[in-house]
């Protein structure tokens, strides 16, 4: 038995079990890692705490089912759910609610197969292989097809349900899509409805935190923007916002390739001169302003 | 006649909490597990018959539990057990092996003893239960 429950009196302390799990390094990583998501955050510690309050009163003995932790991520492409699925795995796993740190990304591919008698093997086959750990589904609302009433998407529904229900301390079931089509996908599957618990909604970014996440993967990469370059890249972040097949933080990171990419190739055209450290890292307003982001209206 | 086979076989029949810790053993070890049942108990009978293929890259054996307990309810009267096989070259065979169901009666075996010539006997053990054509041979219905 950990010291935090210790005292004679049979209380605990909920700030040694804190300390103890390690939990606070993982969610302050997490605040510094991820730029804005505030909702999301807010939700991760509420689950933080609940399973520090669970794990206090299974320590005094009390006897209850554990919380069901399956969940639903709504939000357009790029906005960081797949990055945060990531997350909840490693605050799930030093919370103790699942044994293995691990994740499994799954689409309707990866579950429904192409014949009878071929889903359940393969749903099957992925559900083995997440147990311990967390499933995510991607884009979850293709597993349903009304349009196809013998579509064999509905059978890997049921077979989930099923594990859902039946293997709650085995595995954590994140269903991931865009909020509306997610939606339209509950409506009609009521009993997945009924065992998620926790939907959270990942808004769209602002510019300001789009920047900011610019910079975040300028700075792990070793580059940095010089100061033209900073402005330059702030009207490209409002200019992209704008046009079509925007994609929130994954734009970013592409347009950073881009820029990355031109960089390379202008330090290469100017060969003869030597370079130092700072001419290596550094990407300049030039290496921005060329790209088609500008030009197409 | 209890039936032994395998590890542990000088062991009391291991529960699912010890069956578990090891195939979490074998896991950490990087090896595959299979499920395998028979009906046929005699201790020559090598082929047993595959429930489903060996499972690759699980984590955790939760998933082997819902692949035996998968076996136990289609096959409540036979013997069950769990395999581990490693692919490392060296290896390339099975690691592990033990039992983790047997039916609940088990009747044993028949010495039969076959006379030749000039006195000379030859023995050999026959099952109770296969006596009765497979499917049929634990399960309490097809009992005379
Ligand atoms: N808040 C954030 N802070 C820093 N980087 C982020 C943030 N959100 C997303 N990213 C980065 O943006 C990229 C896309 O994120 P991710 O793949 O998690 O999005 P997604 O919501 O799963 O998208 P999709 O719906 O298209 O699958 C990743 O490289 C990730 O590191
Ligand atoms: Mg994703």
């Amino acid at each position: 038995m950990s010291a935090a429950m210790e005292t004679a009196e049979g209380r605990v302390d909920l700030g040694k079990l804190y300390a103890e799990s390690n939990i606070g390094e993982t969610i302050d990583q997490l605040e510094s890692d991820l730029v804005g998501l505030l909702p999301v955050k807010t939700r991760i510690r509420e689950i933080a705490a609940l399973l520090l309050v669970e794990s206090a009163r299974r320590g005094l003995g009390i006897q209850a089912e554990p919380p069901s932790l399956h969940m639903s991520f709504t939000g357009n492409p790029g906005t960081g759910k797949t990055t945060v699925a990531r997350r909840m795995a490693d605050v799930l796993h030093r919370l103790k609610y699942i044994r293995r740190n691990h994740v499994v990304t799954v689409s309707r591919d990866d579950l429904v197969g192409q014949y009878i008698g071929h889903t359940a093997p393969k749903t099957k086959d992925i559900l083995k292989k997440a147990m311990g750990g967390v499933l995510f589904i991607d884009e979850a609302y293709y597993l349903y097809r009304p349009e196809n009433e013998r579509d064999y998407g509905q059978e890997a529904i049921e077979i989930l349900l099923q594990v859902m229900e039946d293997n709650r301390d085995d595995l954590v079931v994140i269903l991931a899509g865009y909020k509306d089509r997610m939606d339209t996908f509950f409506r009609s599957n009521p009993g997945m409805a009924s065992r998620i618990a926790h939907h959270i909604d990942f808004p769209d970014y602002s510019a300001d935190e789009l920047f900011r996440i610019a910079e975040m993967m300028t700075t792990t990469m070793h580059y940095r923007f010089d100061e033209a370059g900073q402005a330059v890249m702030r009207e490209y972040i409002a200019l992209r916002m704008q046009q079509p097949r925007f994609s929130n933080a994954r734009s970013i990171r592409n347009g950073i390739d881009r820029a990355r990419l031109r960089q390379a190739n202008r330090l290469f055209a100017g060969r003869g001169e030597l370079l130092d450290r700072a001419a290596l890292e550094t990407i300049t307003a030039e290496d921005i302003r060329v790209s088609r982001v500008f030009t197409q209206q | 006649m209890k039936i032994t086979q395998g590890q542990f076989s000088f062991l009391p029949d291991l529960n699912d909490e010890e069956i578990k810790k090891q195939i979490e053993y074998g896991l950490d070890q990087g090896w595959s597990i299979a499920v395998e049942h028979t009906d046929d108990p005699h201790p020559r009978n090598t082929y047993w018959s595959m429930w489903g293929t060996p499972m690759f890259d699980l984590r955790d054996p939760a998933g082997v539990m819902m692949e035996l307990n998968a076996c136990r309810k289609e096959f409540p009267n036979d013997y069950i057990k769990v395999l581990a096989f490693d692919s490392n070259k060296g290896f390339e065979t099975i690691r592990m092996s033990f039992m983790v169901q047997r039916p609940a009666d088990e009747p044993g075996f028949e010495l039969v003893r076959s006379e030749g010539p000039g006195r000379t006997v030859h023995y050999t053990l026959r099952s109770y239960a296969t006596g009765r054509p497979p499917g049929g041979r634990y399960s309490p219905a097809a009992a005379p």
